[in-house]
């Protein structure tokens, strides 16, 4: 901390002064000046100048005092990174894991009983993203193809129940596979014409079909009822018993917890599949992993099927959750927030994923208490995130053989058949 | 067929088109240069339309020419809105350079967030009404119902700031050096180019058209809030895509299209599906021309 100092010399003084002084002319005619438009007077508020100046003074040294620390960590030092050692220290005490893991699991059980009703939609919700963005994570971690219609997929899922309960009268767990298979066929849909469109263009194509749903969905009175939505659809039901609204929200949870664990189940088991593997290859190099033999056309539609499937589960769910759906919540910005929770978490990685999930969606939450600044914070915070840590918040760290020479030959053979 | 009405359509569409080309030639030049995404472009379009109406409103109580008034908001939008595009360079996407896409990719759309909700905090929720400062022109007269004197502005704006752009990039020593640090940055660095300099110009330029896009249409239109940059933001980019990006003549012919597709298509189709129609031509036409109709192949190389 003491190189902080530096930055109180005159010369560095000058220097975020004058980024003071830029960042005062730059909100000048925005912050300052508030015209009235109907009694036709200007209102000039100075206070916001001197607030801006002397808050960006204080910003401008902080940053670039973080920003230098940043630029001088030695990428080839020997330090290793928290994470690092954490897993280190991990795999040193065998006994942590199941520990940890039971410690984890008690506090999931009894969440919902402490905490009230209000904390445990939240963590739904938070449990949803998780889904959400491990589905995504598919996609776009393992295969290396930015989706930005992910929403699309999700609003497949929440608009199959409402419909075929209202029409039809199915139930929640009659609709669950429905919905994930619909949105499944979806993603395959959309990613046959896409195959050839690569990077960006393969993103604003997948951006073209989630608004295009959208937009398909509130004007298409006689399918959707439009942008008013679909409201009163039913919890989901448990033996056809009546739940209060206390015990459905509990209930919800579990259910939202059994998904999270069967969709991390699935994953880690894909993962270090052939096909995951394949996946991970296309991401590194699409004609390297073509020429050595990976089936480009299967990969790419099946990374869109399965990343699909996850969303359109989590749709029913949500639908259920919310018992009113309408367009409005499917929007780009949905896409969006799915791909930050993927990203700032730490692309590709399962815990990364959590971790983001969990900041996105309680960060805005408790940041209420700032009520109407929160979505600029909000903004704030991914700028910030990204620049001081643009690898996301845990780094996927690709799992490494190590050969033992002792004990080389058995142990050789035994990976090699694997 | 009313040939009127199709006259009607067809400059409706180039107007339209004409904005769309001023902000796509940011984005496509930014991504040219930086292979970014610049989500907030779409923000900074509507911070200049934003405070042009706030100069143009506050000047307009001092009773002064309305020409004058619109020259100097005009100026002033363009000049906080290159402000603007330089200083969020250097902060949120600079220290990004190098690392992986992605995080630029969510940086910008951060940025994008925060310079929403900066204006919805410092101004207001609510459309404001923009001031209406352009004159009747005379020699309009007997065209009068097919084009209105802001259209006709917008068309000369645009086809000027083309010739302009054009000429900077193919003719002056700063064109050549955008030229070759989008070929390759590495190199051009090698070869004495300050490419920090470079990006900031990119962002510059694009920053200013983006801007006077804003003014012009807020002028057409007649009123704004804090969200017309979101989808006008959009179909720019997709404008951009569409020409095939990073082609700066590209954006100008995609926004073309895309303004005569929407136009045509509201005029004759329906008027409920107006983004469904520049969405589903996007798509159609990259299944065809995967990058673009402008865009050149990329090369396919391990």
């Amino acid at each position: 901390m003491s190189d902080i100092l530096k930055y109180f010399k005159p010369k560095e003084l000058k220097k975020s002064l004058i980024i003071s002084l830029w960042f005062m002319i730059l909100t000048f005619p925005i912050m300052v000046i508030k015209v009235n438009t109907i009694e036709n007077t200007v209102l000039w508020r100075w206070g916001s100048l001197i607030g801006m100046g002397i808050g960006s003074f204080i910003a401008a040294t902080l940053w670039r005092y973080l920003l230098e620390r940043k630029n001088m960590q030695n990428p080839l030092s020997s330090k290793k990174s928290l994470q690092i050692r954490i897993i280190e220290w991990a795999n040193a005490n065998p006994k942590i894991k199941p520990a940890a893991l039971i410690a984890v699991s008690l506090f999931v059980l009894a969440f919902p009983f402490l905490a009230g009703m209000y904390q445990t939609s939240i963590m739904t919700t938070a449990l949803m993203y998780i889904v959400l963005g491990l589905g995504l994570n598919i996609v776009v971690g393992l295969g290396g193809l930015l989706n930005l219609g992910y929403a699309a997929f999700y609003a497949v899922g929440a608009y199959t129940y409402a419909l075929l309960n209202y029409h039809f009268g199915l139930s929640f767990w009659v609709c669950l596979p429905i919905g994930a298979g619909l949105a499944t066929i979806m993603g395959i849909l959309l990613a046959i014409p896409v195959l050839r469109l690569r990077g960006d263009y393969l993103a604003i194509v997948t951006l073209g079909f989630g608004e295009v749903i959208r937009i398909v969905l509130e004007n298409w009175n006689g399918l959707s009822f439009g942008p008013s939505g679909i409201a009163n659809i039913p919890r989901p039901g448990f033996f056809g018993m009546d739940m209060k609204l206390q015990t459905a929200t509990i209930y919800i949870y579990f259910i939202m917890i059994a998904m999270v664990v069967f969709t991390i189940f699935v994953v880690r088991r894909l993962e270090n599949s052939r096909m995951g593997r394949a996946w991970i290859a296309m991401r590194e190099d699409e004609i390297a992993s073509e020429s050595m033999g990976i089936d480009i056309t299967k990969s790419k539609i099946t990374t869109f099927a399965l990343g699909a499937f996850f969303a359109g589960m989590v749709g029913v769910i949500f639908a259920a959750k919310t018992t009113f759906i309408n367009p409005a919540s499917f929007t780009l910005w949905e896409s969006l927030m799915i791909l930050c929770v993927v990203v700032i978490g730490g692309t590709g990685s399962i815990v990364g994923v959590i971790v983001g999930a969990f900041i996105l969606i309680l960060l805005p939450e408790y940041l209420r208490a700032f009520s109407q600044y929160r979505m600029l914070l909000f903004g704030a915070l991914l700028v910030i995130m990204m620049v001081f840590r643009p690898g996301g918040i845990v780094s996927n760290i690709r799992k490494k053989y190590k050969f033992e020479p002792i004990q080389a030959s058995t142990n050789v053979s035994q990976k090699g058949a694997e | 067929m009313d040939l009127h009405y199709f006259f009607e359509l067809f400059i409706g569409g180039l107007t339209r088109g004409s904005i769309y080309a001023l902000i796509a030639l940011g984005y496509t030049m930014v991504y040219g240069i930086i292979k970014l995404i610049n989500f907030a472009h779409g923000e900074i379009y509507m911070i200049g339309a934003f405070t042009a109406l706030i100069i143009a409103s506050a000047l307009g109580f001092t009773g002064m020419n309305p020409v004058i008034i619109f020259l100097i908001a005009t100026i002033l939008a363009i000049f906080f809105s290159a402000a603007y595009g330089a200083t969020i360079e250097k902060i949120a996407y600079k220290p990004l350079r190098g690392s992986q896409r992605l995080s630029a990719l969510i940086s910008a759309i951060g940025m994008s967030m925060f310079l929403q909700n900066y204006v919805l905090l410092a101004q207001t929720s609510d459309f404001l009404p923009f001031p209406n400062l352009i004159p009747d022109f005379k020699f309009l007269k007997p065209v009068e119902n097919l084009i209105s004197s802001t259209s006709f502005l917008i068309l000369v704006t645009t086809a000027v700031v083309m010739i302009l752009l054009t000429y900077l990039i193919k003719f002056t020593k700063t064109g050549k050096a955008m030229r070759a640090t989008s070929q390759d940055a590495k190199m051009a660095q090698l070869l004495g180019i300050n490419i920090s300099r470079i990006i900031s110009i990119t962002f510059i330029i694009g920053s200013s058209t983006a801007a006077l896009g804003g003014v012009l249409i807020s002028t057409h239109i007649g009123q704004l809030n804090f969200y017309i940059g979101y989808i006008a933001g959009i179909k720019a980019f997709v404008a951009a895509v569409l020409g095939g990006i990073g082609s700066i003549p590209g954006a100008v012919l995609g926004s073309f299209v895309l303004g005569w597709t929407e136009s045509f298509g509201t005029g004759y189709i329906s008027s409920d599906y107006e983004d469904v129609f520049a969405f589903l031509f996007l798509i159609i036409i990259l299944i065809f021309r995967p990058s673009g109709i402008l865009g050149r192949p990329e090369n396919k190389k391990v």
